[in-house]
């Protein structure tokens, strides 16, 4: 893959070429080498997490009717191709697991994570690369474990993604046990990937800064992968330590979570929830610093408010460990606790909002190229305004009263999760594409991705606000149960039908994906004209990444300086003395 | 359909709706601005021959106009929720006299105790009726729910009212019907493989017609009582 013949001069990585192919590829101690590893891992649990939504959309748009395909799985999942309940609460629970878990936060974190935090501050490596390396084999190990739990007796977990005990902690009461456990003991260990991830993210980012890389002259994307590694290195340990007890209750008869025992099935909401708020802003942080990035750069002019920006994500980081109690509003928590909950939950619309206006005062006065990042990016702004928007609704603990547990909690996290984190990784992934394989993706397939993408993806979420409005319970496995709910089933399986177009999508960025990786147009490197310090080396770039140790002049974004021949000024490029650009100084 | 909330029928709603509403065009009204001022840019500000980017790193006036304008916004939103919160859920929100209903969860069906002719709770004439509330119209009702098993939420979307029901937990709910008619019973929280069936109907009766039945299914309870004590369930 590195064609480039890289002089690499840095004494420490003289060996670069001497590597085995696998020392290079499978078994890789390079930052970048193990981001595509977390990547390609994480893109096909994408894959399947969105392959257990159709067979979800198809119960509920077409509900007792035999799936497609249906009659290949086995008698416990599908009989005669109808699926069980059992096995639908299983989707249900497998998907948010899959989604959250091994796909959206290593794609945010494993992948970008590690192949942008070294190339962004101008360091050859990780602080820890033998770590690193560790961490993504025991993600796979964790993400072996997961899968294995479709196939053991009783079937995989079916207590949600959120493991509510005791329904979570007793064998005899959900007809699921080995998958349960399973289930724990993957999350366990995921966990120890991720702490091992945050711990060496933190550590460079704090340590191995080129010269002149200062606080203040760090790319937003590297400002929030940092605060987000902060949250997962402070919040993975409590859900591990849940699981932990979770797993104890199953299999060794401790009475954490059983109250016939003793127990207090609340503290497992307190503790996955303490975990699951800050977990929901590493699911969004980083994804916000890339679509700062992209859209600086395809707007041709500096982040507007870049220190706004970045005080918005550390108190988006802070609020998000004092908001954990409104997932439990109607949970049976002390109900005094509603009214503080409900003010910090408010609270941290103050960061969001001051991020949307600063990104669209990016976009005003600027000169927009809308190439397929800059699409996703805009896309994200607009998509994670609307789920940003729709949380207020719940936030006021009254109306929550009324829409908790319904389609509409489900069409406001589809909008973070989906409109918000995807929409800025296929930003990320399109932008930072050619630094990964050293070739472009195509610019006309991933504009009509886009927009089909968009197209489809509010035609199956924005109807869930509606059925929500009218009440429709999540994770109900047939609604033509209830009367209430007859009326909704034209709404459903429009959105069913919706869903599986959006599926089918998705395979048009896939090929993108792949085809592009050996017939792609060859990128030179900086295709996007950007301003970043990975922008400066070899596409793809060498082991070692540099040659040279970049010096970093320059604020992140000066894109459109006056009086310059070129509208972009790298990092790493001294500016024209008698014209010092203003946000060079800080 | 849209954005409108069904009709409900407990004092509840026309509070917690109001509170929808408000949220609905506050946010309408965000969401309205936001995306047209993305379309808006997109086309204006598209890249054009000719046209160079304006070099602007921020504006601090404005940075502090729109966090002040979003603060103060939701902190008005809570002030709002915090009374209807307090009605519905408060510490000490149900109403004295309210007549008593104890409710039991289990997977997957609801059993409502009633109080027997004694018109008392937790006495030995006590009967049970499974999957069916009935009560009567424009009286305080409170239900004194827990759950044997695992963890499922009484909702009844017509009230505008959802409360877990947590095992080794005693819950208060309380409501005021507002209008007779049968209305569903639904589990909002996801109990088990039978999750999706375990529906029941809270009957709101006319005061004549709640005393008539409850007499009937006394005397049917307590005629029962006899043969049936032997082959309890």
């Amino acid at each position: 893959m590195a064609t480039t013949a890289a002089v690499v001069d840095h004494a420490t990585h003289a060996h670069a070429d001497d590597r085995s192919f696998i020392r290079k590829y499978i078994f890789s101690t390079d930052h970048k080498i193990i981001g595509i590893q977390f990547g390609l891992m994480s893109l096909v649990f994408l894959a399947l997490g969105g392959t257990l939504a159709m067979m979800i959309r198809w119960q509920l748009g077409f509900p007792g009717k035999p799936m497609p395909l249906g009659s290949l799985l086995p008698e416990t999942m599908a009989a005669g191709g109808i699926m069980l309940p059992e096995f639908y609460v299983a989707l249900v629970t497998m998907h948010g697991t899959i989604m959250v878990f091994f796909a959206i936060m290593p794609l945010l974190m494993g992948l970008f994570g590690n192949f942008l935090i070294p190339l962004k501050i101008g360091a050859p490596d990780m602080a820890f690369p033998r770590i690193n390396m560790a961490s993504f084999w025991i993600a796979v190990s964790a993400g072996v474990l997961m899968m294995a739990g479709f196939f053991v007796e009783g079937g995989h977990a079916g207590a949600g993604w959120t493991g509510y005990a005791p329904l979570s902690a007793r064998p005899d009461l959900s007809g699921v046990s080995l998958g349960q456990e399973l289930w724990c003991l993957s999350l366990i260990i995921l966990g120890l990937a991720s702490i091992l991830g945050a711990t060496n993210y933190i550590t460079t980012v704090i340590n191995m800064r080129a010269p002149g890389m200062t606080w203040f002259r760090l790319p937003l994307s590297i400002w929030a992968l940092f605060i987000a590694s902060i949250l997962v290195l402070l919040a993975i340990p409590i859900l591990s330590g849940a699981a932990i007890m979770l797993l104890f209750d199953q299999t060794i008869g401790t009475n954490f979570f059983n109250p016939a025992t003793g127990g207090q099935p609340l503290l497992w909401q307190h503790l996955f929830w303490y975990f699951g708020h800050p977990e929901v802003y590493i699911l969004i942080l980083p994804a916000m610093g890339f679509v700062s990035d992209v859209l600086a750069c395809g707007s041709r002019k500096p982040v507007f408010g870049y220190h706004s920006m970045i005080y918005a994500i550390i108190s988006i980081g802070f609020l998000g460990w004092i908001v954990w109690g409104h997932h439990m509003f109607q949970s049976g928590m002390n109900p005094t606790l509603g009214m503080t909950f409900t003010i910090s939950t408010l609270l941290i619309a103050v960061p969001s909002a001051i991020k949307v206006f600063n990104w669209m005062g990016t976009m005003w006065r600027g000169s927009i190229h809308f190439t397929t990042p800059v699409l996703h990016a805009v896309g994200f702004v607009a998509m994670f305004t609307i789920g940003g928007l729709s949380g207020v609704f719940m936030s006021s603990t009254p109306v929550d009263i009324y829409i908790h547990d319904t389609y509409f909690i489900v069409a406001h996290l589809h909008y973070v999760l989906f409109g918000g984190s995807l929409f800025g990784l296929f930003a990320a992934i399109t932008f930072w594409y050619p630094k990964m394989f050293g070739r472009m993706m195509n610019e006309f397939w991933g504009k009509v991705h886009f927009w089909l993408t968009m197209v489809f993806y509010n035609a199956v979420f924005w109807p869930m606000h509606d059925i929500g409005v009218h009440g429709h319970m999540r994770r109900i496995y047939d609604p033509s149960q209830y009367d209430f709910l007859k009326p909704l089933a034209p709404v459903n399986t429009f959105i069913s039908i919706s869903a599986f177009l959006l599926f089918a999508t998705q395979g048009i960025f896939a090929l993108n994906f792949i085809i592009s990786w050996f017939k792609g147009e060859k990128a030179g490197r900086n295709p996007w004209k950007d301003t970043g310090l990975e922008w400066s080396t070899p596409s793809p770039a060498p082991h070692g990444n540099f040659e040279k140790t970049p010096t970093v002049y320059n604020a992140p974004y000066e894109f459109s300086v006056p009086g310059m021949a070129e509208d972009y000024l790298p990092q790493d490029q001294k500016a024209d003395q008698s014209r010092a650009p203003a946000g060079a100084g800080h | 359909m849209g954005w409108i909330i069904p009709h409900g029928v407990s004092t509840f709603t026309p509070e917690i709706d109001r509170l929808y509403y408000i949220i609905l065009v506050i946010t309408g009204i965000a969401f309205v601005l936001v995306e047209i001022g993305l379309i808006y840019f997109s086309f204006k500000y598209r890249a054009q021959p000719g046209r160079k980017a304006h070099y602007i790193h921020g504006n601090v006036t404005a940075e502090v106009i729109w966090t002040a304008v979003t603060a103060v916004t939701v902190v008005i939103i809570g002030i709002m929720s915090v009374p209807v919160w307090n009605k519905v859920k408060g510490r000490n929100s149900v109403p004295a006299g309210a007549l008593a209903y104890n409710v039991t969860a289990k997977q997957f069906e609801w059993n409502v105790g009633y109080p027997g002719p004694d018109g008392q709770l937790n006495t030995a004439d006590d009967f049970k009726v499974r999957n069916q509330l009935h009560v009567p119209v424009n009286r305080d009702v409170v239900l004194e729910a827990t759950a044997e098993d695992v963890i499922h939420s009484f909702f009844v979307p017509a009230f505008r009212l959802k409360q877990d029901v947590v095992p080794g937990m005693r819950m208060r709910i309380w409501f005021r019907a507002t209008e007779p008619g049968p209305y569903e019973i639904a589990c909002a929280e996801l109990c088990g493989l039978g999750h999706y069936k375990m529906r029941a109907f809270v009957t709101v009766h006319t005061q004549e017609e709640y005393d008539q039945w409850l007499a009937e299914r006394a005397a049917q309870a307590q005629s029962e009582a006899q043969p049936s004590a032997v082959a309890s369930r």
